[in-house]
């Protein structure tokens, strides 16, 4: 038998299995480094971790609505799903977003709609994660515009923005600009944040697109730490300081249905970053060698097959994202194979996770799985396959020139077809799907988008351009653009284009217009 | 003896989801068939034209955002201004069972809803598509 990633799995482990492991298999304590079994002594008793669902669809108004009753249900933190034209950078009326307005997220062109989307919420109380990429510096601009207009201090505004272009490159492939300019875009958040914002998380290096894309758990962990390695890279060369801004990278990994394999790649994930940060990189602060992560359930393994199945399947996922030592969670909903969630299945989603807070008793011990002969056997075979992937990468010039090669993306196109292959010929069993079928499956409830939502978003924003200040407009985009060309910290000047109401397809629109468009060489 | 059927898969509008359409193509390729694969964030005129001129039997969408009942009629609508109707279309990704009269009736013969096998598209490739300029 093998983990879903192809690793062994003994019928038995015994303590000759942590015999022969460094330390002789000792994963120290909690709180301490290397951090195996948890960055917090005291863990959940602490704090619970934080319950945030991704949401978005539709207008910002339609969205703002959803924020609000996920507040109301208990969700404690806020996670905003944009749509594909905002993820590219185009805005609504643009030819390319035909069809696509607020389909899988909500659309953001302006200022004006990112003050309609957050609405009410007290942006000093709630954190709030983007998941945003290419345009991140934007969106984030957006959200430091909108608190300076409200008089919230910069220092109180808590969140995270995506902003890992990398794993775009790899995994998800929402782009405007190519890898080497998208870096320095990135380095300019990196010095403003570290700045501006004590408490906002500038980069979350994802791993969970990698792994939806069809990596295996092994390669989702060492793409991701290799991910992280040229962020800190990029932020040294930017001449920032190490202990400056590693405390505020934080990590997003997938969590998929091999309940073991998935603790241990929490585990080895917080034990590696660990090492990376303090031999690799020199870091003297403990908080640069923590690695903080959020953990989503694995939209990948859902199925459309009796979709309720998947209500256990997220259960599954979540408990061992929690047992993994995570610090905050989304649970997916039953239904996303067919759609975005109703409120109905989102619901079931976050009880899910309310139930393994609240009920199960899981939250009361640290690491209740340390010392376990088989998890820290997996977790040593995990760390050691990610370390021989690192040192390949390494080896390639690091993760931008192996990107531009090609690497990791035909990696991950093999292991999703080989997965594939598995299940065709019935060597892994996916339940209602390949066995246990069922002839009749009754449809469910799937959430539509008002067609309508597209003409009316499109409208706003060709009203908001008639009606703005177009000078100010058009000279803080000619400012953004001579940064962007001559070099000198772009931040400020994003800010100031968003605060005039420029929109985020025009300030993309410099963008693509000094770097260039990204296009992908088209491999099978 | 008959050439190989040519098919075009396509990923038009600005999804990146690209697991689906790319383990497709491998699936194909292996059952024999000759699979140009266009990439990403595609525009319905730049699949047509290049369909066209590449000669294809069929092309196969791939949308995983929501924007099929907008993008997979201009597909089929392109085609028959060009001329090309000829060429077959199909599509798959997060198409809900009810989007699928809708599209039929725009042309697309064959919709692949979530939870479709390797070997059903696979076998109604086989079933349906013929090298064009080739009596089936």
């Amino acid at each position: 038998m093998q983990t879903l990633s192809g690793i062994p799995v003994k019928v038995v482990y015994t303590a000759d299995d942590l015999a022969g492991l460094p330390g002789g298999g000792d994963p120290g304590t909690p709180g301490e480094y290397p951090y195996t079994r948890g960055i917090h002594p005291t863990m959940y008793r602490g704090r619970l971790w934080t319950m945030r669902q991704f949401a978005g669809f539709g207008t910002a108004e339609d969205t703002n609505r959803r924020f609000h009753y996920l507040l109301e249900q208990g969700q404690t933190g806020l996670s905003v799903a944009f749509d594909m034209p905002t993820l590219m950078g185009y805005d609504s009326d643009h030819p390319r977003a035909l069809g696509e307005v607020g389909r899988e997220g909500v659309a953001v062109d302006s200022l004006a709609d990112m003050e309609v989307l957050f609405a009410g919420i007290p942006l000093d109380r709630v954190t709030t994660s983007m998941t945003i990429n290419a345009p991140a510096n934007v969106l984030l601009a957006m959200y430091v515009a909108m608190a300076d207009r409200r008089g919230i201090p910069r220092d109180m505004l808590g969140g995270t923005t995506q902003t890992d272009m990398l794993k775009e490159f790899i995994a998800q492939k929402e782009w405007i600009v190519p890898p080497r300019p998208s870096l320095r875009l990135i380095q300019d958040m990196l010095v403003f944040g570290t700045r501006e914002l004590p408490r906002w998380n500038v980069i979350s290096i994802s791993g969970y697109h990698i792994r939806e894309a069809g990596s295996t758990a092994v390669q989702e962990l060492a793409f991701t730490l290799a991910d992280g390695i040229a962020y800190v890279e990029a932020g040294l060369a930017a001449g920032l300081d190490v202990d400056a801004f590693a405390p505020r990278l934080s990590f997003f990994f997938d969590v998929h249905n091999d309940f073991f394999e998935e603790i241990a790649k929490f585990r080895a994930a917080r034990r590696t970053w660990a090492r990376i940060m303090r031999e690799r990189f020199g870091a003297k602060e403990p908080r640069s060698w923590w690695l903080r992560t959020h953990a989503q359930t694995a939209g990948v393994s859902l199925t459309a097959q009796q979709p309720l199945n998947n209500i256990a399947r997220v259960a599954i996922q979540a408990l061992a994202a929690v047992l993994g030592g995570t610090q905050s969670l989304h649970t997916n909903s039953m239904d996303e194979t067919y759609a975005l969630p109703t409120e109905e299945a989102v619901t079931v989603a976050l009880r899910t996770q309310q139930i393994l807070a609240h009920e199960s008793g899981v939250r009361a011990t640290v690491d209740p799985l340390g010392g376990s002969y088989f998890v820290e056997a997996l977790t040593s075979s995990m760390e050691e396959a990610a370390w021989e992937y690192i040192r390949k990468i390494d080896q390639m010039g690091g993760m931008v020139a192996a990107v531009e090669a090609g690497y990791p993306q035909r990696e991950i196109a093999e292991a999703s077809y080989r997965f594939q292959q598995q299940v065709e010929r019935r060597e892994r069993i996916i339940v209602g799907v390949n066995e246990f079928g069922a002839a009749d499956e009754p449809a469910i409830p799937i959430l539509r988008i008002d067609p309508e939502t597209e003409r009316r978003q499109a409208a706003r924003t060709r009203d908001l351009r008639a009606s703005r200040d177009n000078a100010r407009v058009e000279g803080s985009l000619d400012a953004l653009r001579r940064a962007a060309r001559d070099g000198g910290n772009t931040m400020e000047h994003v800010l100031e284009c968003v605060k005039a109401y420029a929109t985020l397809g025009e300030v993309c629109d410099v963008f693509r217009g000094v770097y260039g468009e990204y296009r992908e060489p088209a491999f099978i | 003896m008959a050439r190989a059927v040519r098919i075009l898969l396509a990923k038009p509008g600005l999804d990146g989801h690209d697991r689906g359409v790319k383990v497709v193509a491998r699936a194909l390729r292996d059952a024999g068939c000759e699979v140009i694969y266009t990439g990403l964030h595609q525009t319905p005129e730049m699949i047509v034209a290049a369909a066209v001129q590449e000669d294809v039997d069929a092309i196969g969408l791939s949308i995983l955002s929501g924007a099929h009942n907008v993008l997979f009629p201009r597909v089929t609508a392109l085609l028959a201004e060009q001329g090309a109707a000829e060429i077959a279309v199909f599509g798959g990704g997060i198409i809900p069972e009810e989007d699928v009269p809708g599209l039929a009736e725009a042309g697309i013969r064959r919709v692949f809803c979530p939870g479709t096998s390797l070997s059903e598209i696979v076998q109604w490739v086989k079933e349906h598509i013929r090298p064009r300029g080739v009596a089936a």
